[in-house]
């Protein structure tokens, strides 16, 4: 073996003990994760992770085309995060916490839109006026 | 020599990757609500991966493998801020809330304003 070899062999055992806490710490997040949101950043950053570990194991094996399995991952991941992004508007208000708001906030937070909603109130004629406002 | 350099830039580049991992995770845990670990985890997760393929590419030496680690590299760096201000945006719009002691919520009238 040579001196490069060993600085590389030592640098990657090391940084695959780093990454195998920082793995676990944010596992606890996911697990912990008091609401959804936090759970999905948490799941996103094990994403990025999980990366990093194929990039290590590329350099330990020599086999450049993780770099590829790598960018897929990284690809899907990111769709992952923009769909549960989406389901978390459209879920709306459920599973958010009440009460340690701050004031201002709350005063402000706009009704998600729903479709039941909107079916409920069918119109917005002089009628439907009236009784919203009996 | 030229190896030794050449490994020495690996091992930087290894050591900073998995480093900026670990102060993604540490700060995942202990910051306190959910738009201040967004913080943690898009950038310097992102970073983190980042560098890691960096190192690869690096450490490979040759040009299209470089060039391959360094697409991966723009392309997270391009879709991580993507994400996260989609999924703020989202949890804002619904309703998650800021921590008690933030001082300035900046969207709190998005809706009226466009």
């Amino acid at each position: 073996m040579t001196v490069a070899q060993v600085i590389i062999s030592y640098a990657v055992w090391l940084a695959l003990v780093v990454l195998c806490v920082s793995f676990l710490l944010t596992v606890w997040r996911v697990i912990k994760g008091p609401t959804l949101p936090d759970r999905v950043v948490a799941l996103d950053m094990l994403t990025g992770i999980v990366i990093g570990f194929i990039a290590l194991i590329a350099i330990r094996t020599g086999f450049t085309l993780y770099i590829d399995i790598a960018i897929s991952l990284g690809l899907v991941g990111f769709l992952a995060t923009v769909a549960f992004a989406r389901f978390i508007l459209s879920r709306g208000n459920r599973g958010a916490p009440k009460g340690d708001m701050m004031k201002t906030f709350t005063a402000s937070v706009p009704e998600p839109r729903r479709r039941s909603a909107a079916r409920r109130s069918s119109g917005t004629g002089p009628a439907v006026r009236r009784k919203a406002k009996k | 020599m030229m190896d030794i350099l050449l490994a020495a830039t690996t091992a930087l580049l290894i050591l900073g990757g998995a480093g900026f991992a670990l102060v993604a995770a540490i700060g995942l845990n202990r910051l306190p609500d959910l738009y201040t670990r967004m913080h943690a985890a898009s950038k310097a997760g992102t970073v983190g991966s980042g560098l890691l393929l960096l190192a690869v590419g690096v450490h490979a030496g040759d040009l299209p493998t470089f060039a391959r680690a360094l697409a991966g590299f723009f392309f997270f760096v391009l879709t991580a801020p993507v994400s996260a201000h989609l999924l703020a945006m989202a949890a804002h719009k619904v309703g998650y809330p800021l921590y008690a002691e933030s001082v300035r919520d900046e969207m709190k009238d998005y809706d009226k304003r466009i």
